[in-house]
């Protein structure tokens, strides 16, 4: 056996790096949630362990409402989300409508929580563009009616907030497992055999697809049951749910309150682990419905409503999220406004010019942040990725849940404790731990984007280039990388939006010290000056959807002139 | 400067099953011919001797071109030239600098250049130096994919079925072109293949896995 040259230092280290970007901050995150929320916390006085917090916590009001709410809104919305995305796929693949809608849904993964949930504010409030548009024709109203649609105390509106961008993901996702399996011929056979297109997609394809999926649906649970952004923009507020409460404790004056916030975010860690656990128990019972309804050999070949209803759901979603935004624009740019007129009576850059000074820091934190967080995450997933390919040993075939980890662990549970390990490591509020909070939370999705584009690189070219003398080295800079440039750039703009989005670690990590686009939006919420915030939301859409235009343009300049390195199907 | 392409009791195994158990000596411009079904290991054979064979398969035995022995060395520096069945043009470069990119390191460019020139007009691609390797015809990437080869001088030459994808009438005169420039040379081939026509056309010996 040929021996294998030394690898250089940086592709050794990798994996134990990614692990710890991804591992470390939850576990001294959790430790740090765990002590003060049984009363040990020195610095505030703390130096007994004591159930008090605990006493407090439960004595709250509203406390089980809030947490019923977040629960619902963790399982319902994606519950409903993963319906719509099954039967869609199952209903449409490989149809012009299909690949319609999917160009429609693939940039809606890039605009950030935040933006969308404006953008659903916008639309359906009782004085959003919906009324707008049907008043005071079909409704009489000459003003706003005086309704609780936007917060509405059973978190519907937040729920379709999470949805619309629950939808996007879930169907990406799918879509990205689906040659694994190689579902089209199981669709084919069973179609063959006589069933429908949703029935033999659900029976044949769906199981096998599923277990790809599965870790990417349960962090999809962990995020709905506990959003802080989306909450505090369309949620309840009275009570509000329970992730939203936790950081209005954690931000209390009273430094008292540490230990009752604390002892919440255990409590929001129970919850999502109990509606993850509530959802494989669902897993199990739609299994044994699911082989049931095998043995029947029903065909269930009548499905055109389900067709159409899948494909409503699925445009609808999208749609509002479009639609949503178009109004955000049109805010920021609106002169003279009043309800029920569907657009502005003049159009103005003065809310621009008024916002902009107070935006170039906000702007150059978040695009600072953003930049040094995903180059980061992309040299450590590029070394990862190199070191398995010069190995041979597959980092993450060992450790799937390691690299989900931050995302299944709900942020608030862990945030609070990992600003306190910055502040004992020295580094506490400073733009560095922004940075370092934002890498755990970029670095798994730039790893996931990145992972199957390097596998499906064919390694024939890596050996060919060995045989003809190039070191591992120039195989890596002169081979892979020029290959997967467009890939990588794909990656880090998928990295770049993840960074963007992020509101809790910023505000929390930060301390406040940092202001990004998105928590001075998020900040805005309560305010409700629409110009403003239309001004903020619109950046902040605009940012990532930046990223992905740059990474797109790039690679098809470079190599305009290599017909094979243009994307398939361009 | 050249030399015979020694194979020494390499044997090949896959768990408990013995795959390849061969020694052979393949001389300056002679062609070995291996030949077998899928699975039979053949290609394996080529990876082990390349320097690409990766777990599970087990392998032992020496390789050795002249006096050098090449069983220990990184598959960068074997100096074992390999075509496969595709072309394998990096798509990202011109078709020179496809060719650039296997000429050793040293020389000016203009030097370079030259060789690459010479190279590519050997083989009847004059002026394709700045071609994108996506619009060659099958024949034409064959043949640039050979060059490539030989611009970086290796001292032996692997072939595993490089002729199998393209169409019957182009496959004779590839073929043909191909192991007269290996004659040429004085190179050392070892062809794996599953086509009799390849083997007769080799015009050496042929050895038959099961």
């Amino acid at each position: 056996m040929p021996t294998r040259p030394p690898l250089p230092v940086a592709l050794a280290v990798a994996p134990a790096l990614a692990i710890a970007v991804l591992a470390a901050p939850v576990g001294f995150g959790l430790i740090a949630t765990v002590l003060p929320a049984f009363g040990w916390f020195p610095a505030l006085g703390g130096e007994t362990l004591s159930l008090a917090p605990w006493r407090e916590l439960l004595a709250t009001p509203g406390l089980w409402r809030s947490a019923a709410i977040s629960l619902a809104a963790g399982l319902l919305t994606t519950a409903a989300a993963l319906a719509a995305v099954i039967a869609f796929v199952a209903g449409w693949s490989h149809t012009r409508a299909f690949r319609a809608i999917q160009h429609l849904i693939s940039p809606l993964l890039s605009v950030p929580h935040a933006a969308a949930a404006f953008g659903i504010a916008f639309l359906i409030a009782p004085s959003g563009w919906l009324m707008r548009l049907v008043s005071p024709e079909l409704t009489g109203f000459a003003r706003p009616p005086d309704w609780l649609i936007v917060n509405d105390p059973w978190g519907l509106a937040m729920m379709a907030g999470l949805l619309v961008k629950e939808l996007p993901f879930l169907f990406l996702v799918t879509l990205a497992a689906l040659p694994q399996v190689r579902s089209h011929l199981h669709v084919r056979t069973a179609a063959s055999l006589g069933y429908g297109r949703i029935a033999g997609f659900v029976l044949t394809a769906w199981p096998l697809t599923y277990p790809q999926i599965r870790l990417a649906v349960f962090a999809v649970i962990a995020y709905a049951s506990s959003a802080v952004d989306v909450a505090i923009i369309l949620g309840p507020t009275r009570p509000a749910p329970l992730a939203v409460r936790l950081v209005e404790w954690m931000n209390d004056p009273d430094l008292a309150m540490r230990f009752k916030a604390s002892a919440g975010a255990l409590l929001q860690l129970g919850l999502t682990a109990t509606a993850i656990l509530l959802w494989v128990g669902g897993e199990r019972i739609a299994a044994v419905l699911l082989r049931r309804l095998c043995r029947s050999g029903r065909r269930f070949r009548r499905e055109g409503p389900a067709r159409l209803a899948a494909a409503a759901v699925v445009t609808a979603a999208a749609a509002a999220v479009f639609a949503g935004l178009a109004v955000l624009a049109l805010w920021s740019f609106a002169g003279y406004w009043s309800f029920p007129d569907a657009v502005p009576r003049t159009l103005t850059l003065d809310i621009w010019r008024r916002e902009l000074p107070g935006l170039t820091r906000p702007l150059a934190v978040t695009v600072g942040i953003g930049l040094a967080a995903t180059a980061l995450a992309v040299a450590i997933a590029l070394a990862c990725l190199e070191r398995e390919s010069r190995t041979g040993e597959r980092v993450r075939g060992r450790s799937p849940y390691i690299l989900y980890l931050p995302l299944l662990v709900p942020q608030v549970s862990f945030v609070f404790g990992m600003q306190l390990a910055f502040l004992l490591a020295g580094i506490g509020a400073s733009i560095l731990a922004v940075v370092l909070a934002h890498l755990v939370f970029v670095l798994p999705y730039v790893l996931l984007s990145l992972s199957d584009p390097w596998h499906a690189l064919d390694p024939r070219y890596a050996r060919v280039a060995a045989s003809l003398g190039a070191g591992a080295g120039l195989v890596f800079w002169r081979v892979r990388l020029p290959m997967l440039a467009a890939a990588i750039l794909v990656g880090a703009a998928v990295g770049f939006a993840v960074s963007i989005g992020q509101y809790l670690p910023t505000l929390l990590i930060g301390a406040g010290r940092w202001p990004t686009v998105t928590t001075e939006a998020v900040a805005l919420a309560s305010g409700g000056d629409r110009r403003v915030i239309g001004v903020y939301a619109f950046v902040q859409m605009l940012l990532p959807f930046l990223g992905f235009m740059i990474a797109t343009l790039v690679p098809a300049v470079a190599f305009m002139r290599r017909r094979d390195m243009r994307p398939a199907g361009a | 400067m050249t030399a015979n392409l020694r194979i020494e009791r390499v044997e090949i195994s896959l768990g408990e099953r013995r795959l390849i158990d061969l020694s052979a000596t393949v001389a300056p411009g002679a062609v070995l011919t291996v030949m077998g079904p899928s699975g039979s290991g053949k290609s394996t054979l080529l990876a082990y001797i390349a320097g690409f064979l990766e777990p599970p398969f087990r392998a032992k035995g020496r390789i050795f071109i002249g006096e050098r022995e090449i069983t220990d060395l990184p598959a960068n520096e074997r100096r074992t030239g390999l075509l496969f069945q595709d072309p394998m043009l990096f798509p990202h470069m011109s078709v020179g600098d496809n060719l650039l990119f296997a000429i050793a390191a040293g020389g000016g460019h203009r030097q370079r250049r030259g060789i690459a020139e010479a190279a590519l007009a050997e083989a009847g691609l004059d002026g394709f130096f700045d071609r994108d390797p996506a619009t060659l015809s099958g024949g034409q990437a064959a043949r640039t994919a050979l060059m490539r080869v030989l611009v970086s001088q290796p001292q032996a030459l692997l072939l595993d079925e490089p002729f199998s994808r393209l169409d019957a009438d182009l496959r004779g005169q590839i073929r043909a072109f191909v192991f007269a420039e290996a004659v040429e040379r004085r190179l050392p081939v070892l062809l794996v293949t599953h086509d009799e026509a390849d083997a007769r056309a080799a015009g050496g010996p042929v050895v038959v896995l099961e």
